[in-house]
Parts: C-alpha cells; structure tokens; sequence
C-alpha cells in the first residue's frame, strides 16, 4: 500500500505559513526513506485560498486535500479538528506533519485526541528507522535533553515543528493533484466557541528569521536605551535584534516576537552576537543552529561562551558603542 | 454566578536548575537530583485567574495534579494561595503517561470531582513542555477549548472573552462555558503566599485517588494507553570552541566585525549606515 506523509499547511489571513514549506521538504526527505511507493500531501483550509495550492505544488506536495469555505476564513479548533480528524480516518495517512505555531500547538494534538494517536513536540529532528517507523527527537528540561519519540502501534504517526527548525528547499516546477473537501454543510455559527476576530502585529524592521546576521540582547542590557543601542546597531547591518526572555519581561524589547529559545523564535543566521546573555538551556536551544556564534559578557565564566565560536569578556555597553562609532 | 473552577498544576523540577540536569551514563535515566520540585510555574497563573474569578462570581476552586505521592507538597502551596482543595491523582498504573494518557486521567479525576464551568491549564510545562495536554485534556472533558490565552474577561454569566496568541498578533474569541483554557504567563500576575494562607491551607482537604477510586479504562492509562513509547534520550553536544577575543572594547569591536566579515556577512560602509539614518549625505 502506498505510505502516505502529511503536512498541515496552516493558511492564515490570506497567508500560506512558511513553516508548511519547511515540513514539505523534510516530508519528501523522510518519503525517500520508505521502501515502496510514497505520496507527500498538502492539507489546506481556509478561505480565498489564490494561488497557495501552486506554491505547495513546488515545495514537494503530491496532492493537496482541499477544504474551502468562508466559514473558514477564521481558524477554529472546533471546526478544523473535525474536518481533519475524519479526512485522515478516511485516507489512513502514515504520517502527520503540524507546523508548532500558535495554531499548530492546539490543532495537532487535538486533532490526535480525536484520533488517540500519539503527537511528538517540538521535533528538532526526525528520520525513518529500520522498521520504518519515524522517530523524532523531542527536547525536554529547556533543550538540555533530548528523547526520541516513536509512535509504533496507531496511526498516523504526528509530529510537530517549531518553524525555522528545518530548512525550506528550492521550489520545482510541480503539479499537484487536488482533492476538494466537502465542506459544504459546515457552519461556524452556533458553536460554543466563536471566532471574532485576527489582529496582525506590523513587524518593523528585518524579520528574525530572515536576518543575516542577528545582534541578540540579555538581561546584562539593563535598561531599555541600551536594546534601542542594539537595534540601530541591527539596522546598520541590515539584520535583525532579538533578546531573551528578560528582556521581554522588562519591556525592553517590543514583544515575544523578538525573542529566542524555547518558547520563543528558533533561528539559524548566518551570525548571531549576543550581548549580556549568561547561557541559559531555554535560550541556547533556540538560537544553537547559527553558523558564527559570538558573545559579549562581563562574567568569564557564563555558560555562553561554552557554545560560542568566539567570546569577549567586557562591558558590552562598550563594546556595542565602539561598533555603532565604527560602522555608522 | 457560583462557578465550579478547577485547576490542573503539574510538579516540575525548578528550571533554574536545568542546566544542572543530565544523563546517568549508567542508568540511562534523566538525573535531577538535588533540584527542587515546584509548581510549574505558569499553572500559577492558571490559580490566580480561578482565584480571581471565584472573588469576583464566588464558587470553590479545586486543584488537581497526576504525580507521586510527595506532590502533596505542591498542593499546599496551592492551597495557601487561596485554592479551596486539592486532588492527587497518584498510582503506579498512571505512570509512563504520554500527553494522551495524562489528559485521560487527569479528565477522569476531573469527572469524579463532579462537574466544573472552567478548567484552567497552564500552555506548557517547564520540564516535558509538549504543550500538548491542555488541548487534549479539552477532548477528553468534550468542552470547547483554547490554549495560550493572554487576556480573558466574563462578557456574561454563561461566555468569556479570550485572547490567545497567533504569529505575531493574537485572536479574539466567545467561548461558553463550561470550557477550558490554557492560559500563558502574561494574563496575570500570581500572587504570593501570605502567613494567613499557610495556615488556613491546613484544614483544607487533599483527596488522593489511584486507579480503584475512578471509572477508567485500564488500557487507556499509563505506558499501556501511550501511544507514544521513548526511545533513547541523550544531552546534545552544542560545544563551540569558544576562542576569547581579548584587549580594549575597541580592539574587541574591531575583531568582532572581522569575524563577521569572514562569515560572510555584509559589513556596511558609512554610506550605507548614512541612507539607514535617513539618506543625510
Ligand atoms: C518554561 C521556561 C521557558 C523559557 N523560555 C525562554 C526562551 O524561550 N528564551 C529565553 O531567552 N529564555 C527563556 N526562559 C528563561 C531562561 O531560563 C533564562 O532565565 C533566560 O534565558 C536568561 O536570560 P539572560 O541570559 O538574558 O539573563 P541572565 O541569566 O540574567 O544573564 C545576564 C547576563 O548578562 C551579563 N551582564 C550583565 N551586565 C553586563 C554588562 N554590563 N556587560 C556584559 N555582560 C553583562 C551577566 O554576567 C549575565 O551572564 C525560559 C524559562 C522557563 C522557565
Ligand atoms: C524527554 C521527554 C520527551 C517527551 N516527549 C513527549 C512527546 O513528544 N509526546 C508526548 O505525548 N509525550 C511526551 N513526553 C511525556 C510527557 O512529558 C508527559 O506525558 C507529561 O505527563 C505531560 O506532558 P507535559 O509535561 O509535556 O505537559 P504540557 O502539555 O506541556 O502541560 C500543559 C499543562 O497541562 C497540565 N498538566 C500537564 N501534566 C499534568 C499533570 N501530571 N498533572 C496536572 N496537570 C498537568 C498543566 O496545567 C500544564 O501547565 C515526553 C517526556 C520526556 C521526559
């Protein structure tokens, strides 16, 4: 029988999120570790859906199961888990892929208690063993420990991925076949649970995931002026600012948006410098796939310098000013 | 309005601590000793909103927790803070649970203490973290369900008005009770213990219930009804070589960006710096 690899492709505000196409690629990665024929699929639903089926085409979906209505424009657990829960009651996939978005986080396992599947969190890291069964790596205690998870008995096998974990491929020339869901009958009103409305944050400046190089502030700041210092040293680059979670705490920093770890972004810049962060597991977990790591602390014995390339013991209030004279 | 509230708190090792965490080489287990278990610290802010609404619409609040024996401890906190009592769901069949067969139980403990209008989770825990039972214990209890909720308010007897977190924005929503609700860290800020609390958390009743107190499914508890089964743990290995740049914090600056320019990053001249200011040539 054909081994069938899902990918929920969370489609929010008229935008396909990106993480769907990081998942697309690591499930045509997995489907080449599985003998005999396999099938990458898409599942979309949502509203106004434009041109999205062909972009998911390009990233390596087969077929895209296809549930369009305007009941759908806002998501809603009570109305998406159903519909998804019974398409894979009927298609009977191997595997279910769940970006670890805001969204993601509640569908996936929801949609699992609906089909008393088992969900591996948080992937960092997934293969096909001997036996053909995934087996995804799972980090617990804040990134310091890492378990694999298998789920070898029910069907599908899920899994969820913070975005930026994965790398997106190259998009292809691909045609994917279409399957329409039927859900016509479906009706948002009269739920116990009501959908009003989406606000979208606009995000100034480089977006984390999209920055070169990242400047990324900790507690050791000390007070909003000096995250500001960051962020002009940021704009000058054309990268991005970030923090830790203190940061945000303080109200430093704009929002969660700018943070790292493990309950915030991952990112993989080409650089990261870090100014006045000790090294907590929390944080190094979400920022440990950069390729240059520098860091700037006052304390020569942080933890930080341990998982850095390079490290300098200083004032960083010092360090960051020198930069901003030199390059500005 | 009296509203029946329960919370579900979790017992976690301290995260302060988890750098300290590792792998016995020789048994394979995940070592923590000498760190102090806590309540996990975002299931506090799941007391404080019940606490809160029971001050506001009256009812009793009921803490519940699926642990060993020894959570007891937790429980009390939760009494001094204002809980009205607690449940220990506690038996060596529970144990093993994955998300599916922890949410199970818990729902199973939650049905005997008899109804609710609100259950209250925390989004994650600190130490498994999968984020994964609010939801799924949302299922079990067949009530409607958010998670990550930052903002909440009663908009009529029967209905609150919830935020919850979306990529970079959040949502608005009507949720009827009764329901649940993972709530994260910056809904509330949870209060502290009084002298008075501890004391009056001493006549407040702690029910401890195993496997024979409740009507559940044995196959659905423990290992046996986790579909998920682990497989090998290990500590990453993230070690960098960690070269110190030294000298002045010019020096310093200096070797920083030509660090950056090796890796290939785009070092900006003064002119591109000038058009980011604002083009002033
Ligand atoms: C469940 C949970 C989830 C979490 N998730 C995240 C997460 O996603 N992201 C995250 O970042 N954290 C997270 N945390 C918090 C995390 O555990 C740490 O508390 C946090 O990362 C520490 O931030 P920090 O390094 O900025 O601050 P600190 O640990 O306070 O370190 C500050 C550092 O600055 C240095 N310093 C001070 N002044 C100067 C100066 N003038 N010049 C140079 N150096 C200076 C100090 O030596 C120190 O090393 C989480 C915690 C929990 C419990
Ligand atoms: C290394 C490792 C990896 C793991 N990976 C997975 C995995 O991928 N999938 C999986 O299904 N399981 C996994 N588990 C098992 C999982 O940690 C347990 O099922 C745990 O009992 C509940 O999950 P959690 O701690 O992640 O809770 P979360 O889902 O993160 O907790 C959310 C909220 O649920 C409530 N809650 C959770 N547990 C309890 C409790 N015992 N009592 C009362 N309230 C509670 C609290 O309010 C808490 O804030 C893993 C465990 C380890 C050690």
């Amino acid at each position: 029988m054909k081994k069938r690899i899902w990918v929920f492709a969370e489609y929010v505000n008229c935008t396909l999120d990106r993480v769907a196409l990081e998942l697309l690629t690591k499930a045509k990665e997995l489907a080449s570790g599985l003998t005999g024929e396999t099938e990458v699929a898409a599942v979309l639903l949502g509203s106004r859906i434009g041109s999205t089926c062909k972009t998911l085409a390009e990233y390596g979906a087969e077929k895209i199961y296809l549930a369009e209505s305007d009941e759908l424009s806002l998501y809603n657990p009570m109305l998406y888990a159903p519909i998804i829960a019974e398409l894979v009651q009927k298609e009977d996939p191997d595997i279910f892929l769940f970006g670890a978005t805001a969204i993601g986080s509640e569908l996936g396992p929801t949609v699992a208690a609906q089909l008393k599947t088992g969900v591996a969190a948080h992937c960092v890291d997934m293969r096909i063993d001997e036996n053909e069964h995934l087996v995804a790596s799972v980090p617990s205690f804040g990134g310091k420990i890492l378990g694999e998870i298998l789920c070898p008995d029910t069907r599908p096998q899920m899994a969820s991925v913070k975005p930026g974990i994965f790398v997106q491929g190259e998009p292809e020339e691909g045609e994917a076949e279409i399957i329409r869901v039927d859900v016509s009958g479906i009706k948002a009103d009269n739920l116990p649970l009501k959908a009003l409305s989406l606000e979208k944050k606009e995000i100034e400046g480089v977006p984390l995931d999209k920055a070169e190089v990242v400047f990324c502030g900790g507690y050791g700041l000390g007070c909003k002026d000096c995250w500001e210092k960051l962020e002009k040293l940021a704009a000058i680059f054309g990268g991005a600012a970030a923090c830790t979670r203190p940061v945000v705490d303080e109200g430093w920093a704009p929002g969660e948006h700018v943070m790292v770890g493990t309950s915030g972004k991952s990112i993989r810049p080409k650089a990261y410098v870090g100014f006045g962060i000790s090294g907590a597991t929390h944080h190094i977990c979400g920022m440990k796939d950069s390729g240059l790591v520098i860091n700037v602390n006052k304390d020569e014995k942080a933890a930080v310098f341990e998982v850095s390339d390079a490290g300098a013991v200083a004032d960083l209030n010092k360090v960051l000013d020198q930069l901003i004279l030199k390059l500005n | 309005m009296a509203l029946k509230i329960v919370v579900c708190i979790k017992p976690v090792p301290d995260p302060d601590y988890y750098d300290k965490v590792s792998i016995d080489p020789v048994t394979k287990r995940i070592t923590r000793e000498g760190i102090p278990t806590i309540i996990n610290p975002v299931d506090k802010n799941g007391i404080e909103a019940a606490l809160k609404l029971k001050a506001q619409y009256g009812g009793k609040v009921t803490v519940i927790t699926m642990a060993p024996p020894n959570a007891t401890e937790n429980l009390k906190e939760a009494l001094a803070m204002g809980a009205d009592e607690a449940v220990l769901l506690s038996d060596r069949a529970f144990g093993g649970a994955d998300t599916l067969a922890t949410s199970y139980t818990l729902a199973k403990g939650i049905e005997k203490i008899g109804g609710f209008d609100i259950v209250f989770c925390g989004t994650e825990s600190a130490d498994g973290a999968t984020a994964q039972v609010s939801s799924q214990l949302g299922e079990w209890l067949g009530v409607p369900h958010l998670w990550s909720v930052f903002n909440m308010e009663a908009s009529s007897e029967q209905c609150l008005r919830v935020k919850t977190k979306a990529e970079n924005g959040f949502m608005e929503w009507d949720i009827k009770l009764p329901c649940l609700l993972g709530v994260s860290r910056e809904l509330n800020k949870p209060r502290f213990i009084s002298a008075m609390g501890i004391i009056k958390a001493k006549n407040k009743p702690i029910s401890i219930w195993g496997k024979s107190d409740l009507d559940v499914e044995d196959e659905r508890l423990g290992l046996t009804g986790s579909p998920t089964k682990a497989g090998a743990i290990f500590t990453p290995d993230l070690k960098r070589k960690g070269e110190m740049l030294t000298g002045s914090a010019e020096e310093i600056a200096d070797a920083i960006i030509e660090k950056l320019r090796a890796a290939g990053v785009n070092i900006p001249t003064q002119g591109d710096a000038c058009s980011i200011e604002g083009g002033a040539q």
